[in-house]
């Protein structure tokens, strides 16, 4: 009889899990969502929404992939685990048993508790359910207001962009993403999200969310008293670790569900993996909590191999993300910070003309390369990746950039530009 | 579960109204129309140059027009805002009347090209004799039906060359590329072929040759006429014959070895041409899945073999048996001809079997033995050749390929299957292209390590139905024989994860022993086989 391994969740982290897992072992995997049928990519949420793909096109695999090898799937809502009995309890009192269960559930909006927060016509955009109510929610809508400037709230207002609302975004820094991006950077964002006629207004919060007689949004006060009218409220300050079901089951929980560098939780033969981990020791260089597609993709991999016999450490090499703001793309590797220590110094190049921007973060005391933000120019990952490994000095990383370059065929190269303003600062210094 | 906007626009954004410069646009255009329709049913119109100038530049000045507006005041980027909202792109009313007119149109072309007024022994009329002071001012000979369908044709391409351009003008590749075409199309299919025919007279008499049309796409270049024409032109004509045979044995693979086949695909052919312009709104509609793969293997294959044994056939019959008169007699033809596809069989069955699926051996093992088996039975029996007539083989050919195919079907459904329908299942020319591009070229797509985020964009976009995603998130190249390089899924990527080019042969198709962003331990295990 072989072993049942049932997921709950079947975003990329559970997905990619399950089918490493089918790849080295036949053992019976179960996934379970409540969410959709079929594995979607999230990520492309918004441009179901813009119109540029169906919801189908977001789905990675053809209905048959899941049959012809052998993933069985459920659409249900897991209310209980019973992890002594070692089964799971679903919303309609359905039993299902396991022998190793793998938690990736993901996230949800971190709503901050807001008086308001619960009106009609507020809401975040996580899962496909959200993806429908901002669907009702914005029909016929004027004038929306988003709280909070990360990739969400930037994904948010181009949507309701391409659908002629007007977007406000209430920003708590100076600067767009301000609590990730160097502050030129953030600017340098926030001219070209205002260029789309998107208004920011900056150092700015919310105070509470106001609504009419029948429970709909109409307007939000900021901490400064200030009132804008609207009719529909985006909350994107965040997202945080979908893990209230988990309250009485006795598998262990922070903010997300507490792992070990093996991924495993407190409890035998439970696992979790994606947005919903916390990990209790994580390497300096990462954080307890990522949630990116990437990570999620990253801990579904390493879990299989343990899952599969082969106990392996989950040890993510250099980080990197990427996003796209409007029209601009971003790539980021290695360490760029927001606030960054006196012993770390910066190099930031912007061409205003064609809006692209690199900015680079090395170590004072012997300018060791530790990580770059590029804006609009594409950077060849593996290229990049090994810059930081062999841990290649500032001056050399800039005189190699255009080895490093991924931008398509025939497009402007900046490269001479960048070393001229290189050599310009640092002909001062020295 | 989603709205859906009813409109007519073929731009980018589902505007609420037209904007004012949208309206003056489709006045010009309807207008421009108007003019052919009239000239169709037989309404006298004196000043038939005038007239005609009208009509074309009210239909490209409209498309010109309209583009400008709809593109003109947004910020350069990816224009697909409700690309799926819109019904002439995703299927709905708007793209089934167009694709119905479109397919009546080739069929009337094709078939029935005295309804828009073609005389055989009179003067012109109608929709035809419209093009007659045109025609006559390049090859000083009256229009026929295909007069019409180039000047319609070219107009296409470039009216819809400059809404393409606008759409991408953030995009160097994507100018270059469709100033390539326009250009192509311009002079090679419509201009130089037509100043050919003037320089006809007596005992000089070029056959209509764009020389950019390369057997067997121009599956006709090498029929009796033609032969004989270029043959009685002398030295110019042989040159061009030699050109026809030297493009396919010679030029393409050399081309296709250094850039892929989007040398010829996306920058040069006109069938391309017309897909990438006026086609490019309906690029979304092409079927991914592993199943119409697998259609398009068989189908575009077969066209290829058909395509060979036509030819042969057709050459084989005008050739001789004596080779005091000419050195190329049917029977070293007909072993030059077996020599040089087992010249090919043998070499991808030596060097490149691996990298062939099972399923593409049995058909290449299946093809040389029924191609072998048929000059083998010729050899024997002597009679005709391939069990066909000649020019059975020949009509059968022209008629299901060259008019069904290639037109009526590829074109006229544009709106229902996507742009490039013939390009994928039919033309002969991309198969061979393709299966060169698979097994011997420096061009794919690199995949930028672990960035993929699987959105479904590459895909979406795909043309030719290729399901980029499925390669970009497990993080290998994109190698595939049916890829015309348009670059529109290193467009539409939104994290940078995709390049076209070439580069050297050396782990050009196999995954990156490394998916970047773990660390490389697991990645052994990961990548274990």
């Amino acid at each position: 009889m072989s072993q049942k391994v049932v997921i709950i969740g079947n975003g990329i982290a559970g997905v990619t899990a399950a089918r490493h897992i089918r790849k080295f072992s036949d053992k019976e995997i179960l996934i379970i969502s409540a969410e959709s049928e079929y594995f979607f990519s999230r990520t492309a949420l918004m441009y179901i929404y813009m119109g540029h793909m169906k919801f189908e096109h977001t789905q990675p695999y053809e209905n048959h992939f899941w049959k012809k090898n052998n993933i069985q799937l459920l659409q249900a809502f897991v209310a209980n685990i019973e992890v002594n009995s070692k089964k799971l309890i679903t919303q309609n009192g359905e039993e299902i048993a396991y022998d190793q269960l793998i938690l990736a559930t993901g996230s949800q909006t971190a709503f901050r508790g807001w008086e308001g927060e619960n009106l009609n016509g507020v809401q975040g955009l996580v899962n496909k359910q959200d993806l429908e109510l901002l669907e009702k929610n914005t029909q016929n809508i004027k004038k929306a207001v988003l709280i909070g400037g990360g990739l969400i709230g930037v994904e948010l207002a181009e949507m309701l962009h391409t659908r002629k609302i007007d977007v406000t975004i209430l920003i708590r820094e100076s600067g767009f993403w301000g609590n990730v991006l160097p502050q030129q950077d953030a600017q340098f964002i926030s001219r070209h999200i205002e260029k789309h006629g998107v208004e920011i207004l900056e150092e700015t919060e919310l105070d509470k969310i106001i609504g009419d007689k029948n429970n709909q949004v109409n307007a939000i006060l900021t901490k400064d008293g200030k009132e804008i009218s609207c009719d529909f409220v985006g909350i994107c300050t965040g997202v945080q670790p979908n893990i209230d079901f988990l309250k009485n089951s006795g598998i262990e929980t922070n903010r997300g569900i507490l792992v070990n560098k093996y991924l495993e939780t407190n409890i035998k033969d439970v696992y979790a993996i994606g947005d919903c981990a916390e990990q209790k020791e994580h390497p300096t260089h990462r954080k307890s909590i990522e949630a990116v597609w990437y990570v999620g993709r990253m801990m579904g991999e390493t879990l299989a191999q343990t899952i599969c016999g082969n106990l392996t450490t989950y040890q993510p090499g250099h980080w990197y993300n990427s996003a796209k703001f409007f029209d601009i793309e971003y790539q980021t590797y290695g360490s760029v910070l927001a606030n960054a220590e006196e012993d770390i110094g910066d190099f930031y190049w912007e061409d205003l003309k064609h809006e692209k921007a690199v900015h680079i973060q090395y170590a004072k005391a012997d300018e060791t390369f530790l990580g770059i933000n590029t804006f609009g120019i594409r950077m060849r990952h593996e290229v990049i990746d090994e810059y930081l490994s062999r841990q290649m000095k500032l001056q050399e990383v800039i005189s190699n950039l255009k080895k490093a370059n991924f931008d398509k065929e025939f497009s402007r190269k900046y490269e001479k530009q960048i070393q001229a303003a290189f050599n310009e600062i640092y002909s001062k210094v020295t | 579960m989603y709205q859906s906007q009813k409109s007519m626009a073929l731009g980018g954004q589902p505007p609420k109204a037209l904007s004012s410069l949208q309206k003056v646009a489709v006045s010009m255009g309807v207008l421009g129309l108007l003019i052919l329709v009239l000239a169709t049913f037989q309404v006298e119109l004196p000043q038939k140059s005038l007239w005609l100038s009208l009509a074309l530049g009210g239909i490209g000045g409209g498309v010109i027009l309209f583009s400008a507006a709809a593109y003109g005041n947004k910020s350069a980027g990816i224009k697909n805002d409700g690309v799926w909202f819109k019904s002439i792109s995703s299927r709905g009313l708007w793209a089934w009347v167009f694709g119905v007119l479109l397919t009546g149109f080739y069929i009337i072309l094709y078939f029935f090209p005295a309804l828009i007024g073609l005389r055989e022994d009179a003067a012109n009329v109608g929709l035809i004799a419209l093009f007659d002071p045109f025609s006559k001012a390049l090859s000083g000979n009256p229009a026929s039906q295909w007069f019409v369908y180039g000047v319609l044709y070219t107009l296409a391409i470039l009216a819809f060359g400059f809404k393409f351009l606008w759409k991408y003008r953030h995009s160097r590749y994507e100018k270059l590329r469709t100033i390539s075409v326009m250009f192509f199309q311009t002079a090679f299919a419509f201009l130089i072929p037509e100043f050919m025919a003037r320089l006809n007279g007596k005992g000089f008499s070029l056959p209509y040759y764009d020389l950019k049309n390369i057997w067997p796409l121009n599956y006709y270049n090498f029929e009796q006429y033609r032969v004989d024409d270029f043959i009685s032109a002398g030295t110019v004509g042989v040159a061009l014959l030699i050109f026809g045979i030297v493009s396919i044995l010679v030029i393409t693979p050399i081309l296709t070895y250094k850039y892929g086949k989007r040398w010829y695909c996306s920058w040069v052919c006109g069938c391309g041409g017309l897909a990438e312009t006026a086609g490019d709104s309906f690029r979304q509609l092409s079927d991914k899945s592993t199943f119409a793969w697998k259609v398009e293997r068989w189908v575009v294959h077969s066209v290829v073999v058909f395509v060979v044994l036509m030819t042969t056939a057709v050459i084989y019959t005008y050739l001789g048996y004596d080779p005091e008169k000419y050195w190329l007699t049917k029977d070293l033809f007909l072993l030059l001809v077996g020599g040089l596809l087992s010249l090919v069989f043998a070499w991808v069955m030596i060097f490149k079997r691996q990298e062939l699926e099972k399923d593409a051996q049995y058909a290449a093992i299946g093809y040389m033995v029924i191609i072998a088996s048929l000059i083998g039975i010729h050899f024997f029996s002597g009679n005709d050749l391939f069990l066909f007539q000649a020019e059975t083989l020949r009509s059968s050919y022209g008629f299901l390929i060259g008019s069904i195919f290639s037109g009526v079907i590829g074109t006229g459904f544009y709106p229902i299957f996507g742009n490039r329908v013939w390009c994928r299942f039919g033309c002969p020319m991309a198969a061979i292209l393709g299966f060169q591009q698979r097994l011997f070229s420096k061009f794919r797509i690199t995949v930028n390590g672990g960035q993929c985020i699987s959105c479904g964009n590459c895909s979406t976009y795909c043309e030719m139905g290729i399901d980029v995603r499925a390669y970009a998130q497990k993080g290998a190249n994109i190698v595939r024989s049916s890829c015309v390089g348009c670059g529109i899924c290193a467009e539409v990527c939104p994290r940078g994860v995709l390049k076209l080019e070439n580069d050297s042969l050396d782990g050009r198709i196999n995954p990156k022993d490394v998916l970047l962003g773990n660390d490389v331990d697991l990645m052994d295990y990961v990548n274990q086989k």
